[in-house]
């Protein structure tokens, strides 16, 4: 109400000047404020800047210890053991990483786009009323009670009993397909988001053209949608790569760079997980282990990460 | 032949035998989509039966009131990670709760999208969304609990971990709910002579504030679940005793979960059961208030 004061005060006398700028205490308030916003939006540049700085600070050390190409290509992980027997080639790592995405892909991208593209589609609103919520339920469940699960039902009960497979208690294929169920719901959301994004007018001149709704769906929206559904791909593969407990609890914690899936495997995020236990000494080779090793995750999901948006903004523009 | 001799032909074999194929597949291909679903519910409906089945027989009054015991499975319980998880989630909301309102309030009010920091600071939050909860718990190792902080293994160190690692959802789903309160309401309080504060702080988050404690919501039940950034900084394995305060050692929910997992002891791997059907309950509660916050108060413009 003083401000309404102020104003007809200063009309009154006829100084429009005073009308439109505002009386200095309050703007310096207003620039405060905007001020204290800005700082809380930079907390966000300086976590990334932490991040940065962590991981390459101890990244220098550890290859002042290891040279850099007996860490990207060697074959051996085994940092545990000391003298001849301790090595550091990554490439079981990433390949135990890359292997469990793939298996977890493989559930994730089927079910996950036919999924999507059922609720945007063709799924009548009650249907679409149960279906929604038990997938937002599939995907606020913890990742540890998706690794409890892997350990105690999917792998005795579904892999050894219901299909005689002779697998490890610890094993990618089990970690894998509960990896690729812990990604349907981001995939399919992303998907069903893409495809409702693309505008109505062209599945009425598909109808009108003749197609039934399944060849709409297929030969016209799903094209129209493709680089959304490839950012929403590429978003899960990010997720799949960079989760930890599944891996650790049912995935096994052994660097291993075959090719059977009924062995255990261990990814990235699982070794960090599994090593970095709060008491290990810092400066020690083991202590710059986990941060080589978070170093080239970040840059894994980073570059997946940076696609995925680039994809997404190119939809985008295509029809809005 | 006549147009009309045409279509009787097409009308009695082409259009019918591809149309029929057609319909075939449109039918095979429905049964697919509906198995995808399928998948998801099954996935979902034997997770939850394998957890109560393991979990539901180990549950008691006991088991909520005491301390994790190594030895004997029977007289353990899970009173000291439900006082962590209490107090991580405190000590995260606090820290969460005005920086994410704060900085959804600068990009969606206040920055101009023409300058390139404001651009940088939108495209990084995109961007930490994504970053692996793990490589947060490396950020808590060498950041809060040693290096330029150097918390300790606290209780404070656990929090803001989990806060740093939530941010960015509370941020985007804020930013949603600030961007869905219409242009007209914030004229019409400019055109009043209130200042931009005044008009955000009056009419723009009493007007978003559903939406705003839904996201709250939903990040601290993303970050109740988190298990590999505490792992990484260190909590406490079956400690015998609740937080004090900030300063204290802790455990989880997550984390004693994770550790009954580890165990040889097929009584403690279900006593993990137990202890994921508490947090689940705990989830599915914040869950309800959310929606009920979301019915109960947002705004239709």
């Amino acid at each position: 109400m003083a401000d309404y004061a102020t104003a007809t005060s200063t009309g009154a006398t006829g100084r429009r000047t005073s009308l439109v700028r505002r009386p200095s205490g309050r703007s310096r308030f207003e620039g405060a404020i905007k001020a204290l916003l800005f700082a809380a939006a930079a907390v966000s540049i300086l976590t990334t800047i932490a991040i940065v700085v962590s991981l390459l600070t101890e990244t220098v050390a550890f290859f002042g210890d290891v040279p850099i190409g007996d860490y990207l290509f060697g074959t051996k992980w085994t940092p545990q053991f000391g003298g001849d027997q301790q090595s550091f080639g990554v490439l079981p790592l990433i390949w135990g990483t890359l292997y469990l995405t793939g298996i977890g892909l493989l559930v994730a991208i089927p079910v996950g786009i036919l999924s999507g593209m059922y609720l945007a589609e063709f799924a009548p609103r009650r249907v679409r009323r149960v279906v929604k919520p038990l997938l937002e339920m599939l995907a606020g469940v913890p990742t540890i009670v998706f690794g409890y699960f892997a350990l105690t039902f999917f792998t005795p009960e579904v892999l050894r009993n219901a299909l005689g497979l002779g697998v490890n208690q610890f094993n990618a294929l089990s970690a894998g397909i509960i990896l690729g169920v812990l990604v349907v719901p981001t995939i399919a959301t992303l998907v069903e988001d893409a495809m409702a994004a693309v505008p109505q007018s062209l599945r009425e001149g598909s109808a009108g053209l003749g197609a039934n709704r399944v060849q709409t769906a297929i030969r016209v929206v799903f094209p129209a949608a493709l680089s959304g559904i490839v950012a929403a791909l590429v978003l899960g593969a990010s997720r799949a790569i960079g989760e930890t407990v599944i891996i650790l609890i049912a995935g096994g914690q052994t660097a291993n760079l075959s090719l059977n899936p009924t062995e255990s495997y261990q990814s990235m995020a699982a070794f960090i997980a599994a090593t970095a236990r709060g008491d290990i000494p810092t400066g020690s080779i083991e202590y710059e282990t986990i941060f080589v090793v978070g170093m080239t995750l970040f840059v894994f999901t980073l570059v997946l990460n940076m696609i995925s948006i680039r994809m997404v903004r190119r939809y985008r523009q295509v029809y809005e | 032949m006549t147009g009309a001799q045409i279509a009787a032909r097409a009308s009695r074999s082409v259009i019918p035998k591809a149309a029929g194929r057609d319909r075939a597949f449109a039918g095979f291909f429905r049964a697919l989509m509906l198995g995808a679903i399928g998948v998801s519910v099954l996935a979902l409906a034997t997770l939850l039966y394998d957890v109560a089945r393991d979990g539901v027989p180990k549950l008691s009054a006991d088991f909520l009131g005491s301390f994790p015991s190594r030895i004997i499975p029977s007289n353990s319980g899970i009173e000291s990670a439900i006082y962590g998880t209490l107090w991580l989630m405190v000590v995260c909301a606090v820290i969460v709760v005005p920086l994410g309102i704060a900085t959804a309030v600068y990009l969606e009010e206040y920055a101009d999208r023409t300058k390139w920091w404001n651009r940088m600071v939108e495209v990084n939050i995109q961007n930490l969304a994504a970053v692996p909860s793990v490589v947060y718990g490396i950020l808590g190792l060498a950041f809060i609990v040693r290096g330029p902080l150097s918390l300790g293994r606290t209780v404070l160190a656990g929090g803001i971990t989990l806060a740093l690692l939530v941010l960015p959802v509370v941020i985007i789903v804020a930013r949603e709910a600030i961007r869905s309160v219409p242009s007209s309401i914030r004229e019409g309080s400019l055109a009043l002579g209130a200042t931009q504060w005044q008009t955000i702080w009056k009419q723009v988050l009493p007007g978003s504030i559903a939406g705003i404690a839904t996201g709250v919501i939903l990040a601290l039940s993303r970050a109740i679940g988190e298990t590999a950034p505490l792992l990484v900084i260190g909590a406490a394995v079956n400690p015998r005793f609740n937080p004090d305060g900030l300063g204290s050692a802790f455990t989880a929910l997550p984390i004693q979960i994770f550790t009954w997992t580890q165990d040889k002891d097929r009584e403690f791997v279900d006593l993990a059961a137990a202890a994921i059907l508490v947090m689940m309950v705990a989830l599915l509660l914040m869950n309800s208030v959310a929606i009920f916050l979301r019915n109960r108060y947002e705004q239709k413009w």
